[in-house]
């Protein structure tokens, strides 16, 4: 059977959570404790959708192609730097989603346009949507799953993910060097014209740099900063819906309901299949303890199981079972579940099967490259990431 | 004699050069760019990787194909206004070394640079695609230096004798 085209997960996943609840797999106590520990989860994730939908309304994109292409000047190895502080300064602030869907078709049309080969930059974009996305807990919804089990606040969790983000963004980066010696040592005149210079997007930045303020004070006033990221969306949204470029319907489809949907299900089928058995079994795997061997192991486990079921649901599996070991632990599953992917096309072995990727062909990718450098940065990433963890769990404390 | 030009995003220059000063006879010059479907993919995979995403947020694949098509028009008709005589553009998406094989079926020269890394001379300084072109290309190939080539003082000395 295949799915068709675009129709979306949670027509899945919701009656899958339907019949879980119907048929006693999770109690009905179980069921509601989990939707009211996503519901704010969830709310928080519309409004980060809403805000980097709206910073490409705004022409943020737009802008950092233009920055890109000027700064770089055809050079592919300065378009390479470029695109790595671009794509991981994104990621970190406005999501994963905002690096692949916004950003990656604005560094392929750079690219391009510099007369550069666009294969490592584009590769660069969709490794740092995973490696970049350590930083904040708004980076990635595994992130903000953790940070709701973590106990951590805002900023704290920003402090002790910093080293391991820029340890992880590093080692890309040297193995994109190295890999894509090749593609990046041949430059040729794209056009003439340099593009005309970047309008910036002052009212966007302006607004992200606010939010990003929110998040500091509300984390400190004891505030959920899901509200700053709210107050950001809101006067995005707000300024496009006062000069008619959004309507209420395109506020309500950049929020992605169907995709909360979605979160809300699995979070829900997931939590039954944990609590019948997947626990246990999982429970005796994971190392307890917080040296730095039994970070490493947690790190590769949660990479494991995200390259084989996809991060979400492995976040959503190991959760639980580090939560109690404390908040290192919890930072340790979110190392592996975000750099891991890297390793398989598509993120995971179940998402190839499920869109049946590798019988389709038409997509043209050579998968055994994409292995190979997956095979050398993975691994450099993600142990690189938990050492610079746990030192910063040593200076920085829980 | 028809004469192929493979054009490559990086390199292209030196390949009209070559093509402008050594094939002035040529009946015609076809200029040749092959799109790689795979950085599009490697988009789609990206958002395939995102779970409950699909319908609702855009596949970047679908755009990564169209701005592919629209840059190698645009090297295309750089390419031939830097060769400056009429000639055929041909646009084709594939596997880059296969399709560049078919092109030159019935042509009597084919022209390509170099695309590995040039750095150190030997036989890394031609990639995969080049490498599998210049074993397979059913005509005689005009192989450039992208950069110009290397002095003659730069070959290595010779092997001692045993």
């Amino acid at each position: 059977m295949i799915r068709p085209r675009g129709l979306p997960e949670a027509v899945l996943a919701v009656p899958a959570a339907g019949i879980v609840v119907a048929t006693g797999a999770i109690s009905l106590g179980h069921a509601r404790a989990e939707a009211e520990q996503l519901g704010p989860v969830v709310g928080f994730l519309a409004a980060v959708l809403v805000l980097a939908h709206f910073c490409d309304v705004e022409g943020l994109f737009h802008a950092c192609g233009a920055w890109m292409a000027r700064w770089s000047g055809g050079r592919p190895v300065r378009l390479l730097t470029a695109v790595f502080a671009l794509a991981s300064v994104i990621t970190a602030v406005l999501s994963l989603d905002a690096t692949v869907v916004l950003l990656t078709p604005v560094v392929f049309a750079t690219a391009a346009r510099s007369g550069v080969r666009a294969k490592p930059h584009v590769y660069a974009c969709t490794h740092l949507s995973n490696t970049a996305s350590l930083l904040l807990p708004v980076s990635n919804l595994t992130n903000l799953l953790a940070f709701a089990a973590s106990g951590l606040s805002f900023t704290r969790f920003a402090a002790l993910m910093v080293l391991p983000w820029l340890v992880a963004i590093g080692a890309e980066y040297l193995v994109f060097r190295r890999f894509f010696a090749r593609d990046l040592s041949s430059a040729a005149p794209g056009s003439e014209d340099p593009g005309e210079p970047p309008r910036l997007p002052v009212f966007a930045l302006v607004t992200v740099a606010c939010t990003l303020a929110g998040f500091v004070l509300a984390s400190a006033g004891g505030i959920d900063p899901a509200w700053a990221a709210c107050a950001g969306a809101l006067v995005l949204a707000g300024r496009a819906l006062l000069r008619r470029r959004a309507t209420p319907v395109t506020v309500v489809k950049a929020a992605a309901p169907a995709f909360l949907a979605f979160v809300l299900a699995l979070g829900i089928v997931v939590r039954a299949v944990v609590d019948n058995g997947l626990a246990d079994a999982l429970g005796q795997v994971l190392p307890g303890g917080t040296g730095l061997p039994t970070l490493l192991g947690i790190a590769v486990l949660a990479a494991v199981l995200a390259n084989i079921v996809n991060n979400l649901p492995a976040v959503l599996v190991l959760l639980p079972l580090a939560a109690p070991t404390g908040p290192g632990a919890v930072l340790a599953v979110l190392l592996g579940v975000n750099i891991g992917p890297n390793l398989t096309y598509a993120g995971s072995l179940a998402t190839l099967l499920w869109r049946r990727i590798v019988h389709q062909h038409d997509h043209g990718v050579d998968l055994g490259e994409f292995t190979r450098l997956g095979l050398l940065a993975v691994p450099a990433a993600l142990c690189g990431a938990v050492v610079a963890l746990w030192g910063a769990l040593q200076v920085v404390g829980t | 004699m028809r004469v192929i030009v493979w054009l490559v995003e990086g390199t292209w220059p030196a390949c009209v050069d070559a093509a402008r000063g050594y094939a002035r006879d040529a009946s015609e010059v076809v200029l040749l760019h092959v799109d790689e479907p795979g950085v599009a993919g490697l988009a789609h995979g990206a958002f395939a990787g995102l779970l409950g995403r699909a319908g609702s947020e855009p596949d970047p694949e679908r755009r990564l194909v169209e701005l592919g098509g629209t840059s190698a028009a645009e090297l295309l008709a750089a390419a031939e206004a830097r060769l400056g005589r009429p000639c055929t553009r041909l646009e084709r998406v594939g596997r880059v070394e296969r399709e560049v094989v078919a092109a030159a079926g019935d042509a009597g020269l084919l022209v390509l640079a170099r695309d590995g890394d040039r750095s150190r001379l030997g036989p890394h300084s031609l990639g995969r695609a080049a490498r599998f072109v210049v074993d397979h290309a059913p005509c005689p190939v005009l192989l450039v230096w992208s950069e110009g080539a290397p002095d003659l003082r730069t070959m290595p000395p010779p092997p001692p004798h045993p």
